[in-house]
């Protein structure tokens, strides 16, 4: 079994229904998202999902330093934003697409997916 | 000296079984790198035994398991082969074909893992000729005009991928499969136009890519005899290459359709294909799946090669396939096709009108100008017509195909 996370993005400056153009819409996106997690779970799949407040409340931090730098603001100056993710096991890239797919579909919105590093890929990455 | 019959045997034997020799291997060691290496190094051993202890009686098994030693050796050889062997392995499924499935060839998981839509087009062309055509990267990387170093590396890419990514070494499920098939072809259909087309540059040493993918396409129709699809772009390229000969003249200008040597063709190209798509008629008649868009233009190809000359082309015939073509894919340029062969039906008039309307979708596109130069020269309005030329010549990147343009301008007259 793979691990994959599976990136949401939106604009960096939502509206008051947050990526969606009117409120029933993303009330729809909501119920579509859940089900579609619920469905997730059912099926062993899901190791966590959850969204995200927009960028324009993130901070970012810099602790290389002798004391740690905060600036207010997402690290990436763009027009759009991880805006939720999940994080899903499934045995191939094939299954993770196909699901991935009807992510995008629930939450109306471009997916992208990306495999997690496993403990041999990170073993290999070590070694000389 | 190496005895030419024995250097032809083995080009022919790197033909029929690299693709098995890699695919099997694949399999085995769950590592494309692996296999792809040790099948390299089986055929180099080949190559330095077989001229001096002769040809073995199964050329096939014997490159197999000189490949697998190879494997084996490597991955003991390697120290670190655990955790990087690990980290590579891909994902396959041993599940047995379903009887109504597709035939559980090793070859055909290479072909889906190689054209995975998950690869840009780039890396899944480059891939396909390497591990299933056997091209070396050098070949590869002149096809196409790109530094040798720069095609490895997205070979190099295109398989961390793979490994990373988890995309699996199997042949897609039932459901999938129309789709994936679809794939693959527009894969191969782009390996073959680029060597037919050859947008640019000429280079003597260039590997055939036409040739490629005409041998990439028959194996295709092996692995999967039944789809209609597989057969009907087998059938395109053979049809279409058919006419290789006569369609560069003497002095390396593109020669038309119209304006071919149609003794010049290649009988026994024309035959198969014509067998192909005749097949492909008979199951579609008897109620099969309808035909798609590369049995349409096998068959449009056919129409055109089945006539003794230019002018007894069956032109009805070839708009009733556009139509058909317009219903599947109404794309501009589709509608082009169909406008032109409006023309020799209804006249240059109601086939400009017809091109006229889709400016707006393909003025970036040399065939329309193409098409418009070639309609406003019948309607004997040169000046237009000259003008259509020169946009077509700036526009084409085929130093044929403008020599050619060239001579049609300059003919104009008044």
């Amino acid at each position: 079994m793979a691990r994959y996370l599976l990136s949401v993005f939106g604009p960096a400056e939502p509206t008051e229904f947050g990526s969606y153009p009117s409120r029933e819409e993303m009330l729809e996106a909501f119920a579509d998202t859940g089900a579609f997690n619920d469905r997730l779970e059912r099926e062993g799949r899901l190791v966590f999902a959850d969204g995200l407040e927009p960028a324009t409340t993130a901070t970012t931090v810099d602790g290389r330093g002798e004391r740690p730098a905060f600036t207010d603001g997402p690290y990436l100056e763009t027009k759009e934003h991880l805006g939720g993710f999940w994080v899903i096991e499934a045995p191939d890239l094939d299954v993770a697409l196909a699901l991935a797919a009807e992510a995008s579909k629930a939450c109306r919105g471009t997916v992208e997916v990306r495999p997690f590093q496993t403990p041999a890929s990170v073993q290999a990455l070590m070694e000389p | 000296m190496t005895d030419p019959a024995v250097e032809q045997a083995i080009t022919r034997v790197h033909h029929e079984e690299w693709a098995r020799v890699v695919a099997g291997l694949a399999r085995r060691f769950g590592d494309l790198d692996v296999a792809e290496e040790a099948a390299a190094e089986a055929f180099a051993v080949a190559v330095e035994r077989w001229p001096r202890d002769g040809i073995p009686p199964n050329p096939g098994g014997w490159l197999t398991t000189t490949a697998t030693r190879r494997a084996i050796d490597r991955l003991r050889r390697e120290s670190l082969r655990d955790a990087k062997y690990q980290a590579a392995l891909m994902v396959h499924d041993d599940t047995p074909a379903e009887p109504t499935g597709p035939v559980q060839d090793d070859r055909l998981r290479l072909v889906f893992t190689c054209c995975h839509p998950a690869l840009s087009m780039e890396a899944r062309v480059a891939l396909t000729l390497r591990l299933l055509g056997g091209l070396t990267v050098a070949e590869i990387a002149r096809a196409f005009f790109v530094h040798e170093t720069a095609m490895a590396r997205r070979i190099t890419r295109a398989k961390g991928k793979i490994a990373a990514a988890h995309i699996p070494y199997r042949v897609p499920s039932a459901e999938d499969l129309r789709q994936r098939v679809t794939g693959v072809l527009a894969v191969v259909y782009l390996v073959f136009n680029e060597g037919y087309l050859a947008g640019e540059g000429d280079d003597a040493v260039r590997v055939d890519l036409s040739d490629e993918a005409i041998r990439l396409g028959r194996l295709l129709h092996d692995l999967l005899p039944d789809d209609g699809e597989v057969a009907g772009l087998l059938a395109l390229m053979l049809l279409t290459d058919a006419r290789r000969a006569a369609r560069v003249s003497s002095t390396g200008e593109l020669v038309t359709l119209d304006e071919q040597d149609r003794g010049a063709w290649d009988r026994d190209l024309l035959a198969e294909g014509r067998a192909l798509v005749e097949e492909r008629l008979r199951v579609v008649a008897a109620g099969g799946e309808r035909p798609g868009r590369y049995q349409l233009l096998a068959a449009i190809n056919l129409v055109h090669t089945d006539a003794p000359t230019a002018r007894d082309t069956d032109w009805s015939r070839i708009v009733a396939l556009y139509d058909a073509m317009a219903r599947l894919d109404p794309s501009p340029v589709v509608r082009l096709n169909r406008a032109v062969a409006v023309a020799e039906l209804d006249g240059p008039l109601v086939g400009l009108a017809e091109v006229d309307r889709l400016g707006d979708a393909l003025e970036g596109y040399h065939a329309f100008h193409v098409a418009r130069a070639e309609l406003l020269r019948r309607l004997g309005r040169s000046g237009e017509s000259r003008t259509a030329y020169d946009r077509a010549i700036e526009l084409t990147g085929n130093p044929g195909e403008r020599a050619h343009l060239t001579r049609r301008r300059d003919q104009l007259v008044g």
